[in-house]
């Protein structure tokens, strides 16, 4: 929303001519160029396209123009005569050797934006990155912090059930929190299949291939929330893992950082206690609708073919341990990927609890953080 | 452009295409379904394979029918080497594109894996334990794969392999100059000491593979030194196995009295392809065994 | 006998039925063949994005579930790319070569008929794997290891069915692309140098060499994926020593030659029609081929412009982006050139031209489009988005379709012997014209504001651009069919022409013949002086 209101004035006159298709309010969030971007590369990005914009502008107004001067005064019906030339050296020379000197020219700036943007080194903040079927999990490295950031758009939403919020596609659960004014270094990597971690107003994507690691780095100028999406075909929930960042101050950073270690702590103190079949099944909802409803759908009925039921499903009324070792561990070669290192103990105790007695399932029994810890042991 | 146009050899219309095309398509079909472990995909890929064959039979046999006769103008023959030589092109950029993986593997993705340069991440978040060597045995993780106890070294088998290769096409090229030279004889065995050769080649591949899987544990499944070993060695050899069949049946062709000193460029075809072969081999021998 | 064939007449004898269209060896059976062939895949295809317009018209998810948009959109790239533009350009090479040179037919017939009667079959098997379990979703790209996996993290039939259908593709392919480099080395008319060879020829003779060289590295890519499904190697699988990306050189390795394979025939095509509409000889035949053979060259050392965000080091991204930027110069110097042909020329504007002049603005918004994506650090923003299936439509896409469509107005009648309906030509061309860019211009923007590609819903800023381009799609889709409907009725309705030269600007030995072309094009070679 920052820093755009220059490229929609340019685009103003074309907009108003259009605006009879759309509702007006979608017609002030258009946007039709890059955005100019919060970090000093996403400048340097926004200038190398306006200027290789400009060029190739200015050159296919010249071509043009002649060719429909052609069009206009040498046409035929009008009586015009061919001339039969058909060479000419110096012309011929000069639009070889002209375009050849815009390139060279072009070059410069390029390859020193090129440069900036691989110089990923002394970074104060350094975030791993990695790419799911279909979520991104961060992890700070130097704190230790460690979420899954998921679609937070409800299916009612996308299948038109319900009236669609305002950043519909581009609002998750857990965004990723990061401080202005320090360089954070991203370390990219992907679980499964390729994905693409892209937010355009830091002026970069970066391809997340699973056994590898790719950086990038952004040194955010303003505070805000900056929204993107995975950019490289990773199959069915393509389209449905966005990224948020949200940007703060570096005080109430800290102060974030703080709160997620206490988090942290309390969770792992929660691994002791022991919790109602109300408590299990009500956060037990509420993670099985952030990781689990991709695939296996809100309503547990999966998609044939694909993804199997969890309503009805020998496994989720079958034995309670071979269950929770799904859960922790994954299907070799399904697309269950093991959730052991996404979500605590007393996560998946309340996702085992929820699958096994939603659904109509029913089972009845009930698992506890305890359990859990005692099975990743094993 | 000389030639005699004229009387350009315009074929009649013909089965074998259209046969050639409905075989390929159960041949691989069926392949398809056989790698999914689909019941009764042998018979629909044997099936294919029958149509294949015949199309062979009967195309060959249609060309080499024309030719006897004396149908085909200097024009022709000119064309058909054009193909061949073009055929040839496009074979060596099938090897290329294996040879630009093997390159790949051994100058980027292992050392990449092993921290090198701009990947040091790469190292030191997912594998850090692994060391960047060729051949690569220990592998960044086993899972799924099955670890090679030992490379292949390169001077035994592989050794004696291109050796016997170097001297098939010596024999080729005797048999060529006996052709020439009206000497039938010459010919006939200098072909039939090539096919011997090419033979004796592909049999001791065999044993090799067999080496490699019982004695060095080295499989195609042993990561990626394995994969391109194979894939390379493989490909290579069934390409040696189809030029021992061209070659066999110039050799029958040349015992039923076929091609004369200026017309025979059947022979000149396979020879050709020979020596593509066995530079291929040439290739492989310095970079998939040697260094 | 064969040689009774060849006799000289306009409606001389030819085989009949099976003989003719399935036996055949006459390169006009043969490129009839492929032009109806290529016609059908293009319907097809077109009805996909038709489909997943429908699906893109508003926000939300109406019609077409994610994972199924997915292989829509992988079905539509393949078969567009390999079942419709390619096998079009194939019918064209068949149709004109040996009246361009002088030839009695191709050097090749049989293999000719062989190269055409794989696509049908290879092509079954691409469209079996729509209704097999495991269809392809990866895009026409079939990157690993979604393209090993899928949605569904099983290994499938579908996918290898997509394999085998690449592996005959690209034979059919080879097979073809020698016929024709053959043809034009061997066939030519006594006297016609190369240098003096029509540039359509000259376009083919390079596209043919690309194929050859291209075409069986893809043959590699793919069984490796192959054995990567199946047998356990791990080419494109870090665990083991691989890399997913290595499977992405090896695609754009035959893949940057395949858009030039696409487009080159187009720029001959546009050769022929600019001249004969501005009745003027070329300007710069000589420099039109070093910029083809030049084009050629740089298209083996660019690859690695379509993976600049995959994370090669600096030096692999700086020397691909120079290479790249390298492009822009041969393809500069074609665009004035055909420019330089029209000026002070004696110009009229029949369907053909029409053709060739939005062939010529298409493509260069597509090439100016490419020089912006050259540019490797803005390729960072503008990567996987819409910006770059608009540029590629507009390079390789709608330009080839035009390159097309303005070949068969040119040639049609000297193949037929008759006139199409030339007032329904030109509405029909304003018709798609209009709609073309109104589908794929506002892509620009959509892509510049941060849509990605590829995705099957999105969010509300997009959603105004979106519908505008569905609108254009269906009007495009529509016109289409209107197109082939003049054909269809040229070629069974249409007046007849007896005229040699139907053109009065055009030039070149095919319009020596009569019209309709006689059955086995010149019987006896004329020479060229």
């Amino acid at each position: 929303m920052r820093g755009r209101n220059k490229s929609n004035r340019g685009c103003a006159a074309f907009g108003a001519g259009l605006a009879s298709l759309g509702p007006a309010a979608a017609w002030a969030e258009m946007r039709v160029n890059l955005p100019e971007g919060v970090t000093p590369i996403s400048h340097e990005v926004y200038d190398l396209h306006m200027l290789i914009l400009a060029i190739c502008a200015a050159i296919g107004v010249l071509l043009f123009a002649v060719m429909f001067y052609s069009i206009y005064a040498h046409r035929r019906s009008k009586g015009a005569v061919a001339v039969q030339f058909h060479e000419h050296a110096l012309v011929e020379v000069l639009w070889t050797v002209v375009p050849f000197v815009i390139l060279v020219a072009m070059a410069v700036p390029a390859t020193k934006s090129m440069i900036a943007l691989h110089d990923t080194g002394e970074a104060d903040v350094t975030v791993k990155v990695t790419g799911y079927q279909w979520k991104w999990q961060y992890e700070y490295l130097e704190d230790g912090i460690k979420f899954v950031s998921n679609l937070k758009t409800p299916s009612e939403q996308i299948y038109d059930g319900a009236a669609k919020g305002e950043n519909y596609l581009l609002e998750v659960d857990n965004p990723l929190v990061l401080p202005v004014n320090k360089k954070v270094r991203f370390l990219i990597t992907a679980a499964d299949v390729l994905h693409a971690w892209w937010v355009p107003e830091f002026g970069w994507k970066q391809d997340a291939t699973p056994g590898f690691v790719n950086e990038g780095w952004a040194r955010i100028e303003k505070p805000g929330t900056y929204r993107g999406q995975c950019t490289e075909l990773c199959g069915r929930g393509h389209g449905f893992m966005p990224i948020v960042v949200e940007a703060r101050s570096e005080a109430e950073y800290a102060e974030w950082v703080e709160e997620r270690k206490q988090e942290r702590a309390a969770a792992e103190a929660a691994s002791a206690e022991t919790f109602t079949m109300e408590q299990l099944m009500e956060e037990g909802a509420k993670v099985y609708n952030a990781s689990c409803a991709a695939c296996h759908q809100a309503k547990g009925e999966g998609v044939p073919g694909a993804f199997p039921a969890i309503a009805g499903s020998a496994t989720a009324k079958g034995p309670v341990g071979a269950h929770m070792n799904i859960v922790l561990n994954g299907r070799p070669n399904t697309a269950m990927m093991p959730f052991g290192g996404q979500l605590d103990d007393l996560h998946i105790a309340a996702v085992v609890t929820y699958e096994r007695n939603a659904f109509g399932n029913g089972v009845g029994d009930r698992v506890q953080p305890a359990d859990v810890k005692a099975a990743r042991g094993r | 452009m000389s030639g005699q146009p004229h009387s350009y050899y315009l074929p009649e219309p013909s089965p074998w295409p259209f046969i050639g095309s409905f075989g390929l398509f159960f041949t691989l079909g069926g392949l398809a379904l056989l790698v999914n472990d689909i019941s009764g995909a042998p018979y629909v890929m044997g099936f294919g394979f029958v149509v294949l064959l015949v199309m062979l039979f009967g195309w060959f046999g249609t060309v080499i029918r024309e030719g006897e006769s004396g149908r085909y103008s200097e024009q022709v023959d000119r064309s058909f080497r054009w193909g061949m030589a073009w055929f040839i092109f496009s074979e060596i950029m099938f090897f290329a594109g294996f040879f630009g993986v093997l390159f790949y593997a051994r100058m980027y993705s292992v050392p990449w894996l092993g921290g090198l340069g701009e990947k040091l991440s790469t190292h030191t978040l997912l594998w850090p334990g692994f060391e960047a060597v060729w051949p690569l045995l220990t592998l960044p993780s086993a899972d799924g794969y099955t670890e090679a106890l030992e490379p292949m070294g390169a001077w035994g088998l592989p050794a004696i392999n291109t050796l016997i290769l170097l001297s098939s096409g010596v024999t080729v090229t005797a048999a060529h100059w006996g052709l020439v030279h009206a000497n039938r004889r010459q010919l006939i065995v200098g072909l039939a000491l090539t096919v011997a050769a090419g033979i004796l080649f592909v049999v001791l591949q065999g044993v090799e593979y067999i080496h490699a899987y019982r004695e060095l544990g080295l499989k195609l499944t042993s990561g990626i030194y394995g994969s391109t070993f194979f894939m390379l060695t493989g490909f290579h050899g069934f390409h040696v196995t189809l030029g021992v069949i061209m070659l066999a049946v110039i050799l029958f062709r040349a015992m039923a009295g076929h091609f004369t000193p200026d017309s025979h460029f059947a022979f000149e075809a396979v020879a050709w392809y020979w020596h593509f072969v066995d530079v291929v081999w040439l290739l492989l021998f310095v970079f998939v065994y040697w260094l | 006998m064969t040689h009774a064939t060849m006799t000289h007449a306009a409606h001389d004898e030819h085989p009949t039925w099976l003989r003719r269209w399935v036996f055949t060896t006459n390169h006009k059976d043969i490129g009839t063949l492929y032009l109806v062939f290529a016609a059908l895949m293009f319907v097809f295809a077109g009805s996909q994005a038709m489909a997943f317009r429908l699906e893109l018209f508003a926000p939300g998810i109406q019609f077409i579930d994610p994972l199924a948009f997915n292989q829509f959109v992988t079905i539509h790239g393949l078969v567009m790319v390999f079942g419709a533009v390619m096998p079009a350009f194939a019918g064209l090479a068949n149709w004109l070569i040996p009246m361009m040179i002088g030839a009695p037919d191709m050097a090749l017939p049989r293999i000719n008929n062989w190269g055409f009667w794989i696509l049908p079959f290879a092509a079954s098997l691409l469209l079996l794997s729509i209704v097999v379990p495991g269809t392809p979703e990866a895009g026409w790209t079939m990157y690993p290891p979604l393209s090993i996996v899928g949605s569904s993290g099983k290994v499938q039939l579908g996918g290898d069915l997509l394999i085998f259908a690449v592996h005959l593709l690209g034979m059919s392919s080879i097979l073809g692309a020698i016929n024709i480099i053959v043809t034009i080395l061997n066939m030519r008319a006594p006297g016609m140098s190369l240098m003096k060879l029509p540039m359509f020829c000259w376009a083919w003779l390079i596209t043919a060499f690309l194929l050859i060289a291209a075409m069986p590295v893809l043959a590699g890519g793919v069984t490796m994926l192959l054995t990567d499904r199946h047998f356990g190697t791990s080419f494109f699988d870090a665990a083991g020593g691989g890399d997913p990306v290595l499977f992405q050189h090896i695609f754009w390795f035959f893949g940057h030659p395949e858009v030039y394979i696409i487009i080159l025939p187009a720029f001959g095509i546009i050769s022929h029609i600019v001249p004969a509409f501005s009745r003027k000889p070329l300007f710069g035949y000589a420099s039109m081929i070093y910029a083809l053979v030049g084009i050629a060259f740089l298209s083996f050392i660019v690859w690695a412009h379509h993976m600049y965000t995959t994370g090669m080091p600096l030096a692999g991204n700086l020397f691909f982006m120079y290479a790249t930027m390298l492009i822009a110069v041969p393809t500069g110097v074609k665009i004035f050139n055909w420019v330089s042909t029209m000026w002070k020329g004696s110009l009229s504007f029949e369907a053909p031209m029409l053709c060739a002049l939005a062939f010529i603005m298409i493509f260069t918004v597509g090439g100016f489009t490419g020089m912006m994506l050259a540019m490797a650090p803005a390729d960072y923003q503008y990567h996987d988005t819409y910006f770059v299936v608009s540029h590629f439509h507009y390079t390789m896409g709608i330009s080839a379709i035009y390159a097309i469509v303005g070949a068969i107005y040119f040639w049609l009648p000297k193949w037929s012997g008759r006139l199409y309906d030339e007032r329904l030509a030109r509405i029909q061309f304003w018709i798609s014209i209009v709609a073309v860019n109104v589908t794929f211009f506002p892509q620009f923007f959509l892509g510049l504001a941060g849509m990605p590609r590829r995705i099957p819903d999105y969010a509300l800023q997009f959603a105004d651009f979106n519908m505008l381009s569905s609108l254009g799609a269906w009007v495009f889709g529509s016109a289409q069919l209107l197109f082939l409907y003049i054909v269809l009725k040229t070629v069974f309705a249409g007046r007849r022409t007896a005229e040699a030269r139907v053109w009065d600007g055009a030039t070149g030995l095919e319009w020596t013949l009569p019209s309709p072309a006689p059955y086995h094009s010149f019987a006896t070679p004329p020479v060229v002086h």
